[in-house]
């Protein structure tokens, strides 16, 4: 199945792009698919927000069909 | 309630102004807290020239939207204007305005503060600041609490 990855900010210029589509394993979680995109980069999921649909969720969440899923560092604003 | 992204420059004083102006509820609210938060030009010790704010389009709107839905109904708010910047930021712009009304002042203290909190926490933000000797991307919020 299809989903949509997105990254921002200081992940966006570490992964070298914004987003990109890719094709996963059915009952795939976000840490699943954290660990084949990070590749060689030692980035853990502990110091990464994730969030599937805009909503965040925790790293087990099972992903479904076109998911939209957003990794990115801690927020900033204000 | 008014919520906005904002890629050009405010002024919050103003906004608030003209937003209570055109709500048509003189009388019925008896406090307004408001917050802005402006851009300095230091750092952690570091002078800063400029700034930069990513945000995640459609996601950060949902967020501020979401906080200030929990506020408005924690505290009974009557309204909520909350504005952000994204983009080129300057020395001294305005990056973000809360502002709230409400019946009394503690609704208006509690509401406003809960949701700059929330937002400082959770909404999809990032600051980038450039200095004389580079860029770099700030790797946390300070506590304001």
């Amino acid at each position: 199945m299809q989903v949509t990855i997105k990254y921002f900010a200081s992940l966006r210029e570490l992964m070298g792009e914004s987003s990109r589509i890719i094709n996963i394993d059915e009952k795939s979680s976000v840490d699943d698919i954290w660990q084949l995109l990070k590749d060689s980069k030692q980035v853990e999921l502990d110091n990464v927000m994730a969030t599937v649909n805009m909503e965040y969720v925790k790293n087990d969440k099972e992903l479904k069909e076109g998911d939209e899923v957003a990794f990115f560092p801690p927020v900033t604003g204000g | 309630m008014l919520i906005e992204i904002r890629k050009e420059p405010f002024n919050g004083y103003k906004e608030i102004e003209h937003y209570e102006n055109n709500l048509g509820i003189t009388g019925k609210f008896g406090a307004t807290a408001s917050f802005i938060g402006s851009m300095r030009d230091f750092n952690d010790g570091r002078e800063i020239e400029k700034m930069f704010l990513e945000y995640y389009p459609k996601m950060t709107e949902k967020a501020l939207s979401e906080i200030s839905t929990t506020a408005k109904k924690k505290w009974d708010l009557i309204e909520i204007l909350l504005l952000h910047r994204v983009g080129n930021i300057s020395i001294g712009d305005h990056i973000v305005l809360v502002s709230v009304w409400s019946a009394h002042r503690k609704e208006a203290f509690e509401g406003c503060r809960f949701i700059m909190e929330e937002l400082k926490s959770n909404a999809p933000f990032w600051k980038k600041e450039k200095t004389s000797i580079g860029e770099n991307w700030v790797e946390k919020n300070t506590s304001g609490i």
